[in-house]
């Protein structure tokens, strides 16, 4: 292989707080170089004016396969990943069968291996089946490539499986994510509640759902030391529990969606079900609060959730819709509006967010620029103007309600492992 | 007005005042009408996927005296999904090309859903928990058949508010006229978001606080059936959210009661206040021919 010499851009790699105009070379799927001037036998890629990142990583998508297939595979999920400017990708278990043994996880390392252009480091169940009684084999699955634990979308309620879980992940170096939502207080829910949903007469999740369960786990995650994430974190309190559990060093970290940092109850036209997920997109308060725990270095990564459903699953009546968006090839356009052109953080904040900060997280050796790494790269635009068409899309799923939405910066070129694999035409 | 009637939230004032007029012109006469040929040649389905006979029937006549072919389709949707039927049911009713559809379903939203991919007209009548329309216009009707206006008034809405569609219609059309509006129920059925829906509203757990003064006491059904959960002591709800006759000493002189029906005699109002001289319910009821004949012959005329 020749290399790749990417060459007179921008160049931003959080990790060693770089940002200057410089070439980065790629040969043998690592990283060789980076730095001014460099030279060398390679295909050249002419990035001037564009933003040369380390490779995005979203740390929170629902391929579907196995079981789903309809809506999502690993092959179309990660060529949407990539025309998203991601290069890795971390599956949730909820997949049929559940990510719940080392089989189902060596499947998908497998499928991915096979027919996935980005990497894919699949997350594993906490419990068996994600049923929240009987733990996962985590040690097994780790084995196998699980990179952290979660029963997203079905949270552990039973208070004392999770302080098993949380111990036996630690035990493991796994972190353990959970979607914060007590079952008994959403129950029936399909909006956030609040004058909206009174007004649309749709039943309510109340914010009071997601918090009880963030602040049961900081304490159990206090008690057991272990390391604990908090998943599409959504609410004004939920933000202020984990910005002090972190001010008093527990190992506790949190990502936002691009929809819950953009959009609020009431943008949603009534009863478009391309608005409704869980959590819900909550109040204009609650956006405020994820923005501004944003820019107070209060939240660790920018994940999707990205959810794909089929196109007959959401052309139902709003409460029979099932929940969830798609997100992976808009993510940097929303981030890009509501993070860096308002103003509220600069660049490298923001590719810090899709790189280093969840990588580290997951003590995944991706996300930064320097010799010897993964020869992973996102080229970016963040003043292009581009409109999000879902004719164009990669995802087999069209539940997104950024369709037709015109966005001002986004990416340009997706590489993995020193190979383009996925360029804007 | 907008291509069909999903709601009274997003009608003016000046279009709920027109259908209220043309009302009064049908009001009259209701046993020796003659058939009008408005709508001669047009042809509105009902489509019930929830059970109702008044609403149904009212809308029925409402069509004949109009002129207008009526089909009604009641699907029971026991079997099917609902949500399977309601996609299956688009393109059926497509191909039947109807002039306007009526629809009842018990998903809030359902006929918004409808409205979005049917290029036909679509009449709510009543979606889950979201509004009734008909029924909130049906209700002014009803009130300015007996008062000059309806500003300045006070109206109580008791009950199981925040499952009830009538309850939406109404506070949305009387919040529009300037009516003072006090909201009763058991607190899991009254939450204080309801007090900032519209303008002009308030919130009180006391049947005796929202009487005091009222212009008109509605009382709302008790939907066991939209329970999901025991949200409140059912066995002491007439104890303390029952219309009895003690209680109409507190209300305006000449206070009207009103009721959507069905009635539960003796859970959300005793038999004697239900059959007295103050209460409307019948006069509801026969109002409700009136007003859709103006709500069809406005879409459709």
């Amino acid at each position: 292989m020749p290399g790749l010499l990417i060459k007179h851009g921008r160049v931003i790699d959080p990790a060693s707080g770089r940002d200057e105009r410089a070439d980065v070379l790629i040969r043998d799927g690592l990283i060789e170089a980076v730095g001014q001037g460099l030279d060398g036998s390679a295909e050249v890629f002419d990035a001037r004016g564009l933003v040369v990142a380390p490779g995005f990583i979203d740390m929170h998508v629902h391929l579907r396969e196995p079981g789903f297939e309809h809506a999502e595979t690993i092959e179309t999920g990660c060529r949407a990943a990539a025309a998203g400017g991601f290069t890795s990708v971390c599956p949730m278990p909820n997949t049929s069968p559940v990510n719940d043994n080392p089989t189902v996880t060596s499947y998908i390392v497998e499928r991915a291996s096979r027919h996935a252009v980005v990497n894919v480091f699949p997350i594993g169940a906490i419990t068996k089946d994600s049923a929240g009684e009987t733990l996962a084999e985590m040690g097994s699955m780790k084995r196998a490539g699980v990179a952290a634990v979660s029963d997203d979308g079905r949270p552990v309620m039973n208070a004392r499986v999770m302080r098993r879980a949380l111990e036996t992940a630690k035990a493991f170096g796994l972190p353990v994510i959970q979607h914060c939502e007590d079952l008994n207080l959403s129950a029936g829910g399909d909006m956030h509640e609040g004058v909206e949903s009174t007004r649309l007469g749709l039943r309510g999740i109340p914010s009071s759902s997601e918090e009880v369960i963030v602040a049961r786990d900081l304490l159990l995650a206090e008690y057991t030391g272990a390391q604990y994430h908090v998943a599409h974190i959504s609410t004004r309190r939920s933000i202020e529990m984990v910005a002090q559990a972190r001010s008093r060093g527990l190992a506790v970290t949190c990502e936002v969606t691009p929809h819950h940092m953009s959009l609020a109850d009431e943008d949603m036209p009534p009863y478009d079900s391309n608005y409704k997920m869980r959590p819900p997109l909550r109040s204009r308060g609650d956006v405020a609060a994820v923005v501004d725990a944003i820019a107070a270095g209060v939240v660790d990564a920018i994940a999707t959730d990205h959810a794909p459903h089929a196109g007959s699953e959401k052309m139902q009546e709003y409460e029979r819709c099932p929940f969830g968006i798609i997100g992976l090839e808009t993510a940097l356009g929303v981030a890009l509006q509501v993070l860096y052109h308002s103003g509220r953080i600069p660049l490298t904040r923001l590719v810090e967010l899709f790189t280093v900060g969840p990588a580290r997280i997951l003590k995944l050796d991706r996300g930064r620029l320097a010799p010897g790494a993964a020869g992973d790269v996102t080229v970016f635009d963040p003043d292009l103007e581009w409109t999000y068409d879902l004719d164009k899309s990669f995802s087999k799923s069209r539940n997104t309600p950024w369709e037709g939405t015109a966005f001002r910066g986004g990416p340009v070129a997706t590489i993995v492992d020193g190979v383009v694999v996925w360029r804007r035409d | 007005m907008p291509a069909g009637l999903l709601g009274i939230e997003d009608l003016s004032r000046e279009e709920i005042e027109a259908i209220l007029n043309r009302a009064k012109d049908y009001q009259p006469v209701q046993d020796h009408f003659k058939r009008l040929d408005i709508l001669k040649g047009r042809m509105i389905v009902n489509l019930f996927f929830e059970a109702s006979t008044r609403t149904r029937t009212s809308f029925e006549i409402a069509a004949k005296r109009l002129g207008a072919d009526a089909v009604s389709i009641t699907a029971s949707g026991s079997s099917v999904s609902k949500g399977e039927s309601l996609v299956d049911t688009l393109n059926t009713l497509a191909a039947m090309r109807p002039s306007a559809i009526v629809m009842r379903h018990s998903a809030s939203g359902a006929p918004h859903f409808l409205a979005r991919h049917l290029p036909i007209p679509i009449i709510n009548a009543g979606d889950g928990t979201h509004e009734h329309p008909t029924q909130a216009l049906l209700d002014a009707r009803t009130i300015l058949d007996l008062r000059p206006s309806l500003e300045g008034l006070r109206v109580a809405i008791i009950g199981d508010i925040v499952h009830s569609r009538v309850a939406r219609s109404n506070i949305y059309l009387l919040s529009k006229f300037g009516v003072d509006i006090v909201l009763c129920g058991p607190a899991p059925l009254l939450p204080p978001e309801l007090a900032r829906i519209a303008p002009g509203v308030r919130i009180t757990y006391d049947i005796r606080e929202a009487i005091r003064d009222a212009d008109v006491i509605m009382m709302l059904r008790v939907q066991l059936e939209r329970q999901h959960e025991a949200a409140f002591p059912a066995g002491e709800y007439f104890h303390f959210f029952g219309l009895r006759n003690e209680h109409l000493g507190l209300a305006r002189p000449g206070a009207i009661v009103m009721h959507p029906g069905p009635i539960n005699r003796g859970r959300e109002i005793a038999s004697e206040v239900a059959d007295s001289q103050v209460s409307a319910i019948l006069n509801q009821v026969e109002n409700g021919v009136a007003v859709r004949m103006a709500v069809l012959e406005r879409i459709l005329g």
